[in-house]
């Protein structure tokens, strides 16, 4: 049908996991702290534990008292190691109706309904060389990869390039450096940054990652669509890379 | 079990809007899993095959020199989203099958899209006047981010169904799960059912 490179339809051993159905359950907020002006990370207790896979991410649903609900979902940001507990990182969309109740309404000890862990792609298995793209709040799931290499020992596999507008603009900044991070800013850089500010370029992109990582891009559809043009015209097959499309949907 | 505190913004309530989902009103949010590739419409072609009769390629022309079908109304996203008032135009697949003919163990198809990405359907969900391969949204050529040059489109189910870029139908005489649905979504992907995530 086609001699093109297969694409997404490889299977990942991970979707063995990544398929078994899912339920509503409760879950408690635990913690809320702040990741820039306009994003938060609740920490979530699951009342039915369940490991997630690094990638992945939950719905949450909002339910009024006449039976009105409003769904979003939103990735896990936090490593695989706890299966009773789960970070959600959440940016605010200017008259978010989830977004905004999430980030002005909810507070700790507060019960929420999520379900999850949903999608068996976009997800690092944790053993493979990794290149992680991430676009402003696109960098959530990504940082669940970060965390689990770092856990892991083997940051050795993953590289990480963020691009944000301005140094507020960075999520979990005080977790993010090392020597496997590097953030490119659109906007306004820091004193003393070395790079000129701009939308990221084949410059950005590391040289030291094996010919066989496969890339994971997250952010707006602007911003992987660029990314992934700048791999391809790099050299990498569209079928070692992998998207995940965020957008404001409230 | 209702959340403290939330009451929500209800958007004025319409018949035809699926349970959980929202109207997204003049946005089109893009959600694919692969890099968006860049195909011209001289090397565009659509195969189906598999249990038919005549195995069949369509170049864009040929494709264009099929008897023109149009669809008016909505699209559903499992994301939540739903947008109204689309009108889409293509060739039905009903006119595709009828050139190819089906075998009689046809049963389901396995849309395959020019990235690999693949989505499997009923045959009865995309006969019967309820699917197209669509290359045109409101008179304008369907973008490439939403699919372009041609997508499967299948607007009575999740709009994960309607395979961007699509390359084929393989016309398969049992189910198998395609892209998605081996990755935790549903086999079927009714929005009027909720079919979002296996074990819906």
């Amino acid at each position: 049908m086609t001699d093109r490179a297969p694409g997404p339809a490889v299977p990942d051993p991970s979707t063995i996991a990544a398929a078994a159905p899912t339920t509503w359950q409760t879950a408690t907020v635990e913690a809320i702290r702040p990741e820039t002006a306009d994003a938060t990370t609740l920490r979530l207790r699951l009342s039915e534990p369940r490991t997630h896979l690094a990638g992945q991410h939950y719905v949450v649903r909002l339910t009024a008292d006449d039976g009105y609900t409003a769904s979003r979902s939103y990735s896990v940001s936090s490593a695989p190691l706890d299966p009773g507990s789960i970070d959600l990182s959440v940016e605010r969309f200017a008259d978010g109706e989830v977004s905004g109740f999430l980030h002005e309404v909810v507070e700790v000890g507060d019960e929420l309904e999520v379900r999850g862990p949903i999608g068996g792609w976009f997800v690092w298995p944790g053993d493979t060389p990794a290149l992680l793209v991430g676009g402003g709040s696109g960098v959530a799931p990504l940082m669940s990869m970060l965390r689990l290499a770092r856990h892991l020992g083997r940051s050795d596999l993953v590289r990480l390039l963020v691009s944000v507008r301005t140094p507020g603009d960075v999520w979990f900044a005080d977790e993010l450096p090392g020597p496997e991070v590097r953030v490119a800013y659109t906007r306004e850089a820091p004193a003393g940054d070395a790079r000129p500010v701009g939308r990221l370029t084949a410059g950005d992109l590391p040289t030291t990652l094996p010919d066989e990582a496969t890339a994971y891009v997250c952010g707006s559809t602007p911003f992987t669509n660029h990314v992934t043009d700048l791999l391809q015209a790099a050299g990498m097959a569209a079928s070692s890379i992998r998207v995940e499309r965020f957008g404001p949907t409230g | 079990m209702a959340t403290r505190g939330f009451t929500g913004r209800r958007r004025p309530p319409r018949a035809d809007l699926p349970p959980g989902q929202y109207d997204t009103g003049s946005t089109w949010p893009v959600l694919s899993a692969e890099a968006t590739p860049h195909l011209s419409t001289d090397e565009y072609t659509l195969t189906v095959e598999g249990f038919v009769e005549r195995p069949t390629t369509w170049t864009w022309a040929e494709l264009h020199e099929l008897p023109p079908s149009t669809y008016e109304g909505p699209i559903h996203c499992v994301t939540t989203w739903s947008k109204f008032g689309m009108r889409w135009a293509g060739v039905s697949v009903d006119t595709l099958l009828g050139v190819t003919g089906l075998q009689p163990e046809a049963g389901f198809v396995m849309a395959v899209s020019h990235t690999g990405y693949t989505t499997n359907l009923p045959l009865a969900d995309v006969t019967g006047g309820k699917a197209w391969v669509a290359w045109e949204v409101d008179g304008e050529p369907l973008q490439a981010d939403h699919g372009g040059p041609a997508r499967l489109f299948v607007p009575h189910l999740y709009f994960w169904k309607s395979a961007k870029w699509v390359a084929g139908l393989q016309v398969m005489d049992h189910d198998e799960p395609g892209f998605w649905e081996q990755n935790g979504y549903h086999d079927r992907g009714d929005p009027w059912l909720e079919q979002r995530y296996q074990g819906d």
